[in-house]
């Protein structure tokens, strides 16, 4: 167990109006680690990630990341953020696209060229720079969405539901690169409600209805509810909520 | 910089919309040109003075004849302060003085003094006429002209302001950028600059054609009226970019117009002030239009320099950074640092 976890979620709860929608979140995420947070559209997965970044105030508990209470701007900078809507200017090249994130968090002319260079290519979006993002389709638009998030050398990055509209293929590459991102120190959080994706987390945060109902490895999560596939242990563990 | 990141960002955003560029630029000079063509004309009653004018007259010009007044200089100061149309002497010859900046006020000075002459049963005389300011000859479009350059001003930054910080806001931008280290207030800033930058191009252009192509008349400086579209622009734009938070769409953004927009040209100066009801008259001075429109009839008409209009020109920036300081602390809603 490491020291300091890079992102410390304590008893966060966060309400909308009276609609209850995280409940007393625990979680931490360790250096080079990915969570994956699994569960239906509604469940509070968007909600958590932005309370993560700052951009939601939770009513009670807290959410620290690298040692320091979030909201904060200094560590904002240090981390990579894909929403779930495309946030793309749509009148502008995936270049200029580029090029102004990578300004907005300060990088050098050539820091720009070199990251920029970079992360298309693990994107596979290196021929397809000077397309007006108007032209793109969902799954480039979502890559490109990636290739923003990855400008700044993220120590933590968040991704919002970053595979949907990809293919197969790519998003295998995709997955590639999480690993090796991981591998260099970098710890992932991934939103999604896919399955089979989830079982590539190193550990997995089932969330129902605003609260975690289960947290630990892909494997232990199968073995401990006796079920064969990720989708019998969500249920399992969704039926004993109550008795929790 | 994170704020030159922006300001690049929302130049080449300007540079892709070309339809939008051309319309804000294209527009006001196809309005103005069709105004310059069309214009028509309203009845008012005007205060006149009167210097040496025998009895019989102030009795002809029961509503208009408001002040009478021994010498010439007392009238010329009460006229140039704006508390009479214009004054009448009537010495060897017959002397009419209006104050000229807007024509239709002119002519009804003179149309009254004309009616009430025969009444008093001398022949009809020969009446000189002299404008304090502009010339006597002035036409409608001279006099509306400097309303209009700020209207257009007005109209079109505020929209497109308004409506480009709404995308941001329905795009997921501005959530994606306020993850991002940026400050609430360098984005706000950004896009005074972003805007301001386009819209000093916009005003130049408009300015030029009404001036030298239309023909409007400018006694004052050039510069003076850029440096009041400007200023104008910046409260429209701040305005227009502080509303949008209240609007979901870009439907709804329109639906300002008719509350924000139109009420502002009664009070621009374009219908005499006086004939609008006490009731309602206060609203003036919380409108930027009714400022702006002081300020470009003094340049534009009255040729008078910047120290006359330093107070609605810094009135204007008040009104801008007002917005400004209201628009950083709306960023709150969505990001409390």
């Amino acid at each position: 167990m490491d020291v300091n976890p890079v992102l410390f979620v304590n008893h966060l709860s966060k309400a909308f109006g009276k609609r209850p929608v995280l409940e007393n979140i625990d979680m931490e995420v360790q250096q080079g680690e990915i969570l994956g947070l699994l569960g239906p559209s509604g469940a509070g997965k968007t909600t958590l990630v932005k309370a993560i970044i700052g951009l939601e105030s939770p009513d009670s508990g807290n959410v620290s990341v690298l040692g320091t209470t979030m909201p904060n701007l200094e560590i904002i900078e240090q981390i990579g953020y894909m929403a779930q809507a495309d946030a793309l200017y749509h009148d502008l090249t995936a270049l200029e696209n580029l090029q102004f994130f990578a300004r907005l968090y300060g990088l050098s002319k050539l820091q720009q060229k070199d990251r920029i260079e970079e992360t298309a290519q693990l994107v596979n979006l290196s021929d397809q720079l000077h397309k007006p993002v108007a032209q793109y389709s969902g799954g480039m638009k979502r890559r490109l969405s990636i290739c923003i998030a990855l400008l700044n050398k993220p120590k933590l990055l968040i991704l919002d539901e970053p595979t949907v509209g990809i293919d197969p293929v790519l998003r295998k590459s995709i997955w590639e690169t999480f690993r090796q991102l991981k591998e260099s120190g970098t710890s992932i959080i991934v939103t999604t409600h896919v399955m089979d994706e989830a079982e590539k987390c190193d550990r997995l945060a089932m969330i129902r209805n605003g609260k975690i109902i289960a947290i630990d490895s892909p494997k232990q999560l199968i073995r401990r509810s006796n079920t064969q596939t990720m989708e019998e242990a969500f249920l399992f563990y969704g039926g004993v909520e109550d008795e929790n | 910089m994170r704020i030159r990141a922006l300001v690049i960002r929302i130049l080449q955003q300007f540079y892709r919309d070309k339809r939008t560029v051309a319309m804000m630029i294209l527009a006001p000079i196809f309005i103005l040109t069709m105004v310059h063509l069309v214009f028509n004309s309203d009845s008012y009653e005007p205060e006149i003075g009167l210097i040496n004018a025998p009895s019989k007259l102030e009795e002809a010009l029961p509503d208009n004849a408001t002040s009478i007044y021994k010498t010439e200089a007392a009238a010329q100061k009460d006229l140039a302060a704006g508390k009479i149309d214009g004054y009448l002497q009537v010495g060897s010859t017959i002397h009419i003085m209006v104050e000229g900046s807007d024509p239709s006020i002119s002519k009804s000075v003179v149309e009254k003094i004309r009616t009430a002459f025969p009444s008093t049963g001398a022949a009809s005389p020969d009446i000189k006429v002299d404008a304090l300011y502009g010339e006597t000859d002035m036409s409608q479009f001279d006099s509306f002209g400097p309303i209009l350059l700020g209207f257009f001003a007005f109209f079109f930054v505020f929209l497109v302001a308004g409506v480009s910080f709404l995308r941001e806001r329905t795009s997921g931008t501005l959530e994606r950028l306020l993850s991002s280290p940026v400050r609430r207030w360098e984005f706000v800033l950004s896009y005074v600059i972003g805007f301001g930058l386009f819209t000093m191009i916009q005003s130049a252009i408009i300015v030029f054609y009404a001036v030298y192509i239309l023909g409007m008349m400018n006694e004052g400086s050039i510069l003076l009226v850029l440096l009041t579209t400007l200023i104008l622009s910046l409260t429209a734009l701040t305005l227009g970019i502080l509303l949008s938070t209240f609007a979901k769409n870009e439907l709804q953004m329109i639906q300002f117009i008719p509350i924000i927009v139109v009420p502002q040209v009664f009070f621009s100066g374009l219908f005499p002030l006086e004939t609008i009801s006490r009731y309602i008259s206060w609203i003036s001075n919380i409108t930027p239009l009714y400022y702006a429109g002081d300020a470009l009839k003094d340049v534009m008409i009255r040729g008078k320099g910047l120290g006359s209009i330093a107070e609605p020109l810094i009135i204007l920036l008040c009104f801008s950074l007002l917005f400004i300081v209201i628009n950083i602390a709306a960023l709150k809603r969505y990001r409390k640092i």
